[in-house]
């Protein structure tokens, strides 16, 4: 199977810190992949080096054949592949859901506005919030705000999805509802890349669970790697997850 | 010998009002349009430009409106360009609102959150898309009542413009008080005239101002 995002010897640094110290995975088309590991890991940067909001020192990320390490990468055709939710939302406060969901698609895509509307509506009934398309973001939940934001990423009908700590802002109640979301789109075949504090959800969800450590790729397994951790790392790090 | 003053003067200052608050909206609507351009410079990818605008900024800042009154007056005259007293003041006026407000208009854009534009960009925006689409509504709610707060000082400064001979209000108070020797009087009245424009200007900043506290849209 061809992989849709792979990452080769990866390192980035901040200023003199080496955060990503030689990074390499492979995701193929429909794998939902789980990345977790404790804060400072690494995994939000490589999730950030996938789409280029972080460009890395060495090493090669191909994202759907666009090369994303190489400094002449058109980004904007880069990020018309991929799409990625924030851990803090991110939705345009001075615009109403719809209008939040529908700029990129009129702007970028130059769809019509009528074609745009059903694309938004349809993006709003997948993450069960049609009766919001009106409302304001700040007239809404955390996690309703946080699926309006995958709505709005999907509406651009990306071939990848990031999800950068998407609930970590979230109560227990409204974090269930993002994830139920996210297992939704898992099984409806979407590439995705979780970066996750939800243990029940990698082990539940996650075709593969990726285990990373100290800016390197620690462990990599499917469900039963959690319950049965083959480095002393990971073993120490779910000690905590009661 | 002193004139009396009259109901004449009070008709000649107020054409002399008319005259500040044209000389005014013209330094505004002329400054408005220099400062966009150079706020956009200021929040330019390339650091040269970033630089550039910056340091003109600070040295049209640095400099007295009444030293760039003269240079554009008397400056222009050397090179045979004879500018009439409204064009020179309103190119100086220009200049001056426009190194302010472009500073101002700056800290508003660069106050709206950086993650506002990255996630715009996420969506494939391009940089000026996501600016006008997402960061200038924002920041534009966020600037109104300084901007309008920075109107009162403009009103104020043309009063400099009396110094090469156009006659707004100021000068027509002057002239009025070679004739009536009455300064108090005179003056009185053409502060009170300032005030009447001024105060409802910042009146109308402060109003804007709690609004901008009070929810998001």
């Amino acid at each position: 199977m061809s992989a849709v995002i792979e990452l080769k010897d990866v390192h980035k640094s901040f200023g003199l810190v080496e955060v990503l110290k030689g990074v390499s995975l492979s995701v193929a088309r429909g794998e939902a992949i789980a990345v977790i590991g404790r804060s400072g890991s690494g995994k939000s940067t490589a999730l950030r080096c996938v789409n280029r909001l972080e460009t890395i020192q060495s090493g090669e990320i191909t994202v759907c054949g666009h090369p994303v390490h190489d400094p002449r990468l058109d980004v904007r055709k880069l990020r018309l592949d991929v799409g990625i939710v924030f851990q803090s939302y991110n939705l345009f406060p001075h615009l109403t859901v719809e209008e939040n969901i529908m700029l990129a698609p009129v702007t970028v895509k130059k769809l019509r506005k009528a074609q745009a509307r059903d694309l938004t509506a349809e993006a709003l009934a997948r993450v069960g919030l049609a009766e919001k398309a009106q409302a304001y973001p700040e007239q809404l939940s955390g996690g309703q705000q946080q699926r309006v934001a995958i709505a709005r990423s999907l509406a651009m009908q990306p071939q990848v999805m990031l999800f950068d700590e998407v609930t970590s802002a979230l109560d227990p109640e409204l974090t269930g509802e993002v994830l139920r979301v996210m297992e939704d789109l898992a099984k409806g075949g979407m590439t995705m890349l979780v970066v996750t504090h939800e243990m029940g959800f990698a082990r539940r969800v996650a075709d593969r669970i990726v285990y990373m450590h100290q800016g390197r790729v620690w462990e990599v397994g499917d469900g039963t790697m959690l319950a049965n951790p083959q480095t002393p790392e990971l073993r120490a790090f779910m000690s905590h997850d009661l | 010998m002193a004139q009396p003053f009259t109901l004449a003067h009070i008709g000649y200052m107020l054409d002399g009002l008319l005259w500040t608050v044209i000389l005014s909206a013209l330094a505004f609507a002329l400054g408005g349009v220099a400062a966009f351009g150079v706020m956009l410079l200021r929040i330019s990818r390339f650091r040269a430009v970033r630089l550039g605008a910056f340091v003109v900024v600070q040295i049209i800042q640095g400099i007295p409106l009444l030293v760039i009154l003269f240079a554009v007056y008397f400056g222009l005259g050397i090179f045979g360009i004879q500018v009439p007293p409204l064009a020179a003041a309103g190119i100086a006026m220009m200049i001056y609102s426009a190194a302010f407000l472009a500073e101002i208009w700056r800290g508003c854009v660069e106050a709206v959150p950086r993650t506002q534009f990255e996630a715009a960009e996420c969506l494939a925006l391009t940089r000026w898309e996501a600016l006008t689409k997402v960061i200038l509504p924002q920041a534009l709610r966020l600037a109104t009542p300084p901007t309008v707060g920075f109107m009162v000082q403009v009103v104020k400064s043309t009063s400099l413009a009396s110094v090469v001979g156009f006659v707004e209000l100021t000068r027509a108070a002057q002239i009025i008080n070679n004739s009536t020797f009455q300064p108090f009087l005179v003056f009185g009245i053409a502060g009170a005239l300032y005030f009447a424009v001024c105060w409802p200007l910042s009146a109308w900043s402060r109003v804007l101002e709690r609004k901008l506290h009070v929810g998001r849209h």
